[in-house]
């Protein structure tokens, strides 16, 4: 693309094709600072894909659909997005697209700013059939203009008194219809059962059976006299998701004053709600949960939308203290390795990267803090060597159905999963090969415990056992 | 029923044997953590300043050893509980680990919990451990 020819061939009027305005350069070795993306491309029929590749670079940074000499009054070819490598996905009509965006093109600590340029508009563009945004290598310096978790892992444990095993949650089950009081009964129950957190589902904001601060109230009761019967800190995700921003820092300050100490937002407030009430538990120094509401309509199918990695990494940078990561072996989607992925970008502080479990990019996030992972959607005590084995320890394992469904009620339920827990980290450091031998470890902790007899009895044969969506493109080859 | 305390990694389970503790010891001591041992009259959920039994042990590698610290300070604090914490030095980390009770006092006192009814149906709480002298307030 360079020398005069080709300059005079670039600013000719009308239409050229992406790659020959410089959105191609399969030469480009990434900066450092890059921001880099990988893409998941369909291209229609005759469209190649390296023209396909410099279009998301193109339609994601400077251009338009026809040439415009204003880019002449710009360093243009710094603020391009440039598409350096495309790789077929064998055995389809997929291509794999890398491109590089320079740091300058984004605003310092801006989500909204980031996903208004990388997948702004790019993804309706006609002359794909599909797009998939894969992952992100956020470069440490823009990582730095972000603020992260206004806790993390290390200060939530701290916070809670609570090391050495995964924390352990409910949420309130049914999920609409029932009254403050009746709604606090779950959250005492569950709580002096010895589960560390209770939950509102994303769905329970202020509806007419319940308003918020009636269950905001009647949930502190609970906390606290869960608290007094146990000596451990315990504590109830207050949702504050509301219509508007002044409506959810209303709600958020009741929280805090009335000594709540976490609350709990969705996904579907925005990125910049999210921000906004991440600052804000940074400065009233609640823990902050964030419910992934909405994110499977985006996430879920491989060709077309946004990987969860990428949204688990905004998230991160965004600022939250936990963030649903899928639980493999529960009821909603979630491949193995896939899990995998989310949880390294969730927990990792400097890693490789690792395409068997789709981190496409390395990725080095300084000292931000750590994101707890929550696992949550169909689980229960009988499947706690899985869990562990597969979540590790810096995770909350939530049982909904798990808890609120023992017949024994949800107190024991709550006992049910906690004992199965401990017995099973007591295991593990002993040295035990607790991924094989975890039904026998869990049978010799059921006969002092009954509650977990029950639970072990009712749903020992319970599994969801279907094949994920989104699985890796890559398994690592095995070394015979 | 009786009050059990239940902060720490094992509380739900029956009181862990010697050989029990011995081998969370070696599990600590196979990561490289450091242990160390606490003990306090006053187990409120927001107190984490337990006295300390020892500075921690950062070259420790023999579990006898740790044992042995641990009968010596179950007899010097019988009335009181007694943890065993493991710490976690490690850049990015820098927190504990692993910390369960070892020793709890024959009777539990447990805590009280008063409320201060306010304006608008906002309640106070106040949790405060049954000891004379350990009347803390807390706002979780």
């Amino acid at each position: 693309m360079n020398g005069r020819d080709n300059a005079k061939h670039r600013w000719a009027a009308g239409v050229t094709p992406y790659a020959q305005m410089g959105y191609w350069q399969p030469d480009y070795k990434p900066l450092p600072t890059d921001v880099l993306c990988l893409f998941r491309i369909v291209p229609q029929e005759g469209v190649e894909p390296e023209e396909a590749a410099a279009a998301v670079a193109g339609e994601s940074s400077t251009a338009t659909w026809t040439v415009v000499w204003t880019d002449r009054l710009t360093a243009h070819e710094h603020y391009q997005a440039k598409a350096y490598h495309v790789a077929a996905v064998p055995g389809s009509d997929q291509y794999l697209a890398y491109v590089a965006y320079a740091i300058d093109l984004f605003e310092e600590g801006s989500i909204a700013n980031l996903t208004s340029s990388i997948i702004g508009n790019v993804f309706s563009f006609k002359a794909l059939k599909s797009l998939r945004l894969e992952d992100m290598r956020i470069p440490l310096p823009y990582v730095k203009t972000f603020l992260g978790p206004p806790h993390g892992i290390v200060m939530e444990r701290e916070y809670l008194d609570k090391y050495g095993r995964p924390l352990l949650g409910a949420t309130v089950k049914p999920k609409l219809g029932l009254s403050a009081r009746n709604y606090a009964r779950v959250v005492y129950e569950a709580l002096r059962g010895g589960l560390d957190f209770t939950k509102d589902d994303e769905n329970i904001n202020s509806q007419p059976f319940m308003r918020w601060r009636d269950r905001f109230l009647f949930a502190m009761e609970a906390v606290n006299q869960a608290v007094a019967r146990s000596g451990e800190i315990k504590g109830h995700y207050l949702n504050v998701t509301a219509a508007t921003m002044e409506d959810m820092y209303e709600r958020a300050d009741f929280a805090r004053e009335i000594g709540s100490p976490i609350i709990m937002i969705d996904l579907t407030v925005g990125y910049t709600a999210i921000q906004s009430m991440a600052r804000w538990a940074r400065q009233n120094g609640l823990l902050l949960h964030l419910h992934r509401a909405g994110h499977g309509t985006f996430t879920r199918q491989k060709t077309h939308g946004i990987s969860f990695r990428v949204l688990a990494k905004w998230m991160r940078l965004a600022g939250v203290d936990h963030l649903h990561a899928g639980t493999v072996v529960g009821k909603l989607e979630g491949d193995p390795h896939i899990v995998s992925g989310y949880y390294q970008t969730l927990r990792g502080m400097r890693y490789d990267a690792d395409p068997a479990i789709g981190l496409y990019f390395e990725q080095d996030w300084g000292s931000m803090p750590q994101v707890m992972p929550v696992a949550s959607g169909g689980i229960h005590a009988g499947q706690m060597h899985l869990l562990l084995h597969y979540l590790g320890e810096d995770v909350i394992f939530q049982f909904g159905g798990g808890t609120i469904g023992h017949p024994e009620g949800i107190a024991a339920g709550a006992t049910a999963n906690r004992v199965a827990l401990e017995a099973m980290i007591q295991a593990r450091n002993e040295g035990r090969d607790f991924f094989n031998e975890g039904p026998d470890i869990l049978a010799r902790a059921a006969r002092f415990s009954p509650a977990l007899k029950t639970a072990l009895d009712i749903w020992r044969d319970v599994s969801f056992d279907f094949a994920s969506t989104d699985t890796p493109d890559m398994v690592p080859t095995p070394n015979w | 029923m009786a009050f059990r305390l239940t902060q720490g990694t094992f509380s739900f389970l029956p009181d862990l044997s010697d050989e029990e503790i011995a081998a969370q010891i070696d599990y600590a001591i196979a990561n490289g953590y450091a242990l160390n041992l606490e003990y306090t009259n006053d187990p409120h959920p927001k107190n984490f300043l337990w006295e300390m039994w020892n500075l921690p042990w950062f070259e420790e590698t023999d579990a006898k050893v740790v044992l042995e610290e641990v009968q010596k300070c179950r007899i010097a604090h019988e009335t009181q509980y007694i943890r065993l914490n493991a710490y976690d030095a490690r850049y990015g980390r820098q927190t504990t680990a692993l910390s369960f009770i070892i020793h709890r006092p024959a009777r539990e006192l447990g805590f009280d919990l008063t409320r201060q009814q306010g304006t608008d149906r906002v309640t106070r709480y106040r949790i405060a451990s049954r000891r004379a002298d350990a009347m803390i307030d807390t706002n979780l």
